[in-house]
């Protein structure tokens, strides 16, 4: 174990860890939390959640996000769903169920004591959503509606239609604005955080970019909160939105924040596939829908061209039925993307490209129809009705995923089966915390997508929502009085000091950096190309001979765009290609970073799979070397970063080969 | 999907910096990508702009799947464009012909000033919930989930109104520039559902008070809002806070 890295994980029995800390942990009175300013940056789940309690429980809180405004953050996109060990269905939940899937399904790569954490706060998060006016799918009974995401045998899954994260998003948007309007919590609008300043080593304050008119501002807090999100985009397409970005996780990286497993990405088996060059994102089809869909490619290669409903059953491979008969069509997601890129690398793919696979809902129609008839006492009923009946109840539970389908593909996917393939969706990796969601950097805090925590080298459905909130309302109001509790004496922070100073004319003379390039090419010409290296070499299956050569091509990449990148405008405007060109040269720097941890990791596990380690094609683990956490330092030199392991140890679980046969 | 293509002709509107208050651009794309959103439309003619060294047209996006409300834009006259239900964003090219001219106009209304081109401020938005649009709860209050059974058609009703996006589409269609869909959406959600009933009427006064003094329009029963919202919010929520907002100022309010 590194001696830097002190996971502070309490002492005592797993399940007893966290109440036990909570009770004895040290407190902020409330005098004193008046006197106490916190930066939260971003306002997704974790951040909006985090600004809001700790507004509500009386500190002072500053918050940033470079939207319009707070209710704009990706997290809204989610759509399948939130997990919670409420057990309501009574289908043998538990809190250490959700704690052992979470382990399992991340390929033993997590930290244990966090996790469990997040499996007992879970419960708490359902009520909270509840109270606030979350509109939560339910039954006819009036009580609570779950159903079942991939990884897991129960229905643990609360959800509301296929807009979840936004109905989760504006109910923690809704605290955030009765704090705002209380004056407890202050909201900066189009700002975004370009640098972490420091004092005495411990996290002061931020920089940001006023992004209306340029202006480069310095804000001071006693801690600063990071609930920044993830990092997919920099493999260009992705599922993220078009402004998700490393750049704050990133800068705080720089001054001294550990980045921790970042080859660990999340390929998400069901999007809908690339269609041309222009394509500038990819769209996520829930994974709900494998709930009812069945995954499917031709047996034969001739057929794959074929009208699919002209195919016979018997000609039909729905392979994750064959392979994985336990789970079926909900194999966890890195295993169904796997998959899907071997029938396609066999020359069994559909559509234009060949580069898709079936998700077909006609079995799921049949079968809801004939209930939906049964209960009518419709005896005789024809065909058509049952297959009207049956699109009636598909469409009651995933509706708009259908329409937005139709929208952007523009086929009717409950006549004919949906084409998905694999896409980037989620990033595990991202910056190194302790048991208390602090960094290396002591003030600074990091919640949701952006810390690597919970979820190892793969994250189950429906788990990032239950992260991201866990972290917000449950965790970080408590354990941030670890750091505070020594604070109470420190007077408000100045952002008069040499060190904010120094900070700022740093981000200047980067930003004028990029302007005075004036070179030939775009911003986003750039971010293609670097997309484009990472997804070859560092996507869904990674080799030593690759990632070494994409090292290279990523440097000389960088190299090209530090002199040739072409920035219009000026700085002291409204100007979103200078907020893009930034952006880019962090996930130039990241991009090595992530094919630095993924040539240090000799071992196949989750989202990370490196091709020479396999056993008939499933990820071959190699517990005994890589059984750690690789926190990444950097370095002054920008050469090379320096490498520090966390081990884990597993002593509430067994550890074995994840098997979903 | 055999890959079409169009060539288009676009009128653009482009206010700040060498555009000053503001005028219509003509530009023409040619080979248009049938199976392209409208905003990768808009990517690739700024790509070209970057390309000759011009100032690209300022928009704002971010999801690109119709549920961050960030997007804008009134297409030939419509907030959103052409197709119903739809975002911006989601709008694609197949909508449009080969030779058409295309005008795109930032969302317009006096509570929504222009920033830049296509970009308008919306925070008038925020000012209305943080004046009232939530349920009071603390985290840590709340009690079990299944405590309060709300009947699921209730709880359907609430969901319709609580999928509005809060892009702003219902006041740039708006002749007065009214913000009631949007405020209505987020009184009806809330008041509809047990949890909300209890600060209801206080919730109804001050979020229409916030909505009036951030400078919006008065509602004529013209309904343009319900046509081109991208979620279909219905003007029936205007009917329920109305009737919420009268019962509270006159003072009947328990039996709203």
């Amino acid at each position: 174990m590194s001696d830097i890295l002190k996971s502070n994980v309490p002492e005592g029995p797993l399940a007893e860890k966290w109440v036990n800390y909570r009770g004895t942990m040290p407190l902020v009175a409330p005098n004193n939390k008046r006197n106490i300013e916190i930066i939260v940056v971003g306002t997704g789940l974790a951040g909006a959640s985090a600004a809001a309690t700790l507004g509500e429980l009386g500190y002072k809180v500053k918050c940033f996000t470079f939207h319009d405004s707070p209710r704009r953050a990706h997290s809204i996109a989610a759509q399948g769903g939130i997990n919670a060990a409420k057990n309501y269905q009574n289908d043998g939940d538990s809190v250490y169920r959700l704690f052992y899937d979470t382990i399992k399904g991340g390929d033993y790569r997590s930290r244990e004591a966090n996790v469990h954490r997040l499996a007992e706060v879970s419960r708490d998060i359902i009520d909270q959503c509840a109270a606030q006016g979350v509109p939560f799918a339910r039954e006819y009974g009036g009580l609570l509606a779950n159903r079942s995401f991939g990884g897991v045998q129960v229905s643990r899954t609360f959800y509301a239609r296929g807009q979840t994260g936004q109905q989760l998003l504006i109910g923690a948007y809704s605290a955030l604005s009765r704090q705002i309007s209380r004056g407890s919590v202050k909201m900066y609008n189009r700002h975004e955080m370009l640098d972490l300043v420091k004092i005495d080593g411990k996290a002061r304050g931020i920089v940001t970019r006023n992004l209306l008119n340029g202006k480069i501002e310095s804000h001071a807090g006693h801690c600063v909160v990071l609930a920044t999100g993830g990092y997919g985009n920099v493999f260009y397409l992705s599922t993220n939105a078009m402004n998700s970005n490393v750049s704050a996780a990133w800068r705080a990286h720089k001054k001294g924040v550990f980045f921790a497993n970042p080859c660990y990405t999340q390929i998400h088996p069901t999007c809908i596939p690339v269609s041309g060059e222009y394509q500038s994102k990819l769209t996520l089809m829930s994974e709900s829908l494998r709930n009812d869909g069945r995954v499917w490619v031709p047996k034969k290669k001739e057929d794959c061209k074929k009208d699919p409903t002209t195919i016979p059953e018997e000609d039909r491979d729905y392979y994750l039925e064959r392979i994985y008969p336990a789970f079926g069509n909900l194999v966890p997601r890195d295993v169904a993307s796997r998959a899907a890129k071997y029938v396609t690398d066999e020359g069994r793919g559909v559509g234009a490209t060949g580069l898709a696979v079936y998700l077909d809902f006609a079995s799921a129609i049949e079968r809801y129809g004939k209930s939906e008839a049964n209960s009518k006492g419709m005896n005789n009923a024809t065909p058509a009705q049952i297959t009207e009946m049956g699109e009636a109840v598909v469409k009651a539970k995933y509706g708009n995923l259908f329409h937005m389908y139709e929208k952007i593909v523009d086929e009717n996917p409950y006549k004919t089966p949906m084409k998905i393939f694999p896409a980037v969706h989620y990033t595990m990796g991202g910056v190194w915390v302790d048991y208390n969601l602090q960094t290396t950097v002591p003030g600074c805090f990091a919640l949701g997508e952006a810390n690597f925590s919970d979820h190892g080298a793969n994250r189950l459905g429906a788990s990032a929502l239950m992260q991201g909130l866990a972290d917000g309302y449950f965790v970080i109001p408590y354990t941030i009085g670890t750091f505070l509790a020594n604070e109470i004496r420190t007077p408000q922070i100045s952002s008069d000091s040499p060190e904010f100073k120094a900070a700022e004319a740093e981000v200047k003379a980067r930003i004028k950096g990029v302007l005075d390039v004036n070179g030939n090419q775009s911003v986003e010409s750039f971010h293609r190309r670097l997309g484009r290296i990472m997804w070859d070499y560092c996507g869904m299956s990674r080799n030593a001979e690759g990632l070494t050569k994409a090292r290279q091509m990523i440097r000389e990449l960088r190299a090209e765009f530090q002199s040739d990148v072409f920035v219009p405008g000026s700085n002291d405007e409204y100007n979103p290609e200078l907020e893009k060109a930034l952006r880019v040269a962090d996930f130039l720097e990241l991009g090595e970073l992530m094919i630095c941890d993924a040539l240090d990791r000799n071992e196949s596990c989750g989202g990370h799979y490196r091709e020479e380690y396999n056993e008939n094609g499933e990820a071959l683990r190699r517990d005994d070397d890589y059984m750690y956490v690789a926190a990444w330092e950097y370095t002054q030199d920008n050469a090379d970063w320096n490498l520090h392991k966390e081990e884990l140890d597993y002593e509430n679980i067994e550890v074995k080969t994840r098997s979903y046969k | 999907m055999a890959e079409k293509t169009i060539n288009i002709k676009l009128k653009v509107w482009r206010q700040g910096g060498e555009f000053g208050g503001g005028k219509l651009v003509d530009y023409s794309l040619d080979d248009v990508g049938t199976d392209m959103s409208f905003l990768e439309m808009f990517d690739v003619l700024n790509e070209k702009l970057i390309a000759e060294k011009k100032t690209p047209v300022s928009f704002e996006h971010d999801c690109r799947e119709g549920i961050c409300g960030t997007c804008s834009m009134v297409i030939n006259g419509q907030p959103h464009g052409p197709m119903k239900g739809t975002t911006t964003c989601q709008l694609h090219m197949r909508s449009f012909n080969d030779g058409d001219t295309i005008v795109v106009e930032p969302f317009r209304a006096k509570s929504f000033p222009v920033i830049r081109d296509l970009v308008v401020d919306r925070s008038s938005f925020d000012a209305i919930i943080q004046a009232g649009g939530y349920i009071s709860v603390n985290t840590g209050q709340a009690q079990d989930a299944n405590a309060i059974p709300v009947e699921k058609d209730v709880s359907d009703a609430a969901f319709d109104a609580a999928t509005c996006i809060g892009c702003g589409a219902c006041v740039a269609a708006c002749p007065n520039s009214a913000a009631m869909l949007f405020t209505s959406a987020k009184v009806s959600h809330l008041s509809t559902l047990p949890q909300g009933k209890v600060e209801s009427s206080k919730r109804v006064q001050a979020m229409v008070n916030q909505m009036d003094k951030e400078g919006f329009g008065m509602c004529s029963n013209i309904k343009a809002c319900e046509a081109e919202c991208p979620k279909e919010i219905s003007v029936d929520n205007i009917a329920l806070m109305n009737r919420q907002y009268l019962a509270s100022v006159l003072g009947s309010d328990k039996q709203a």
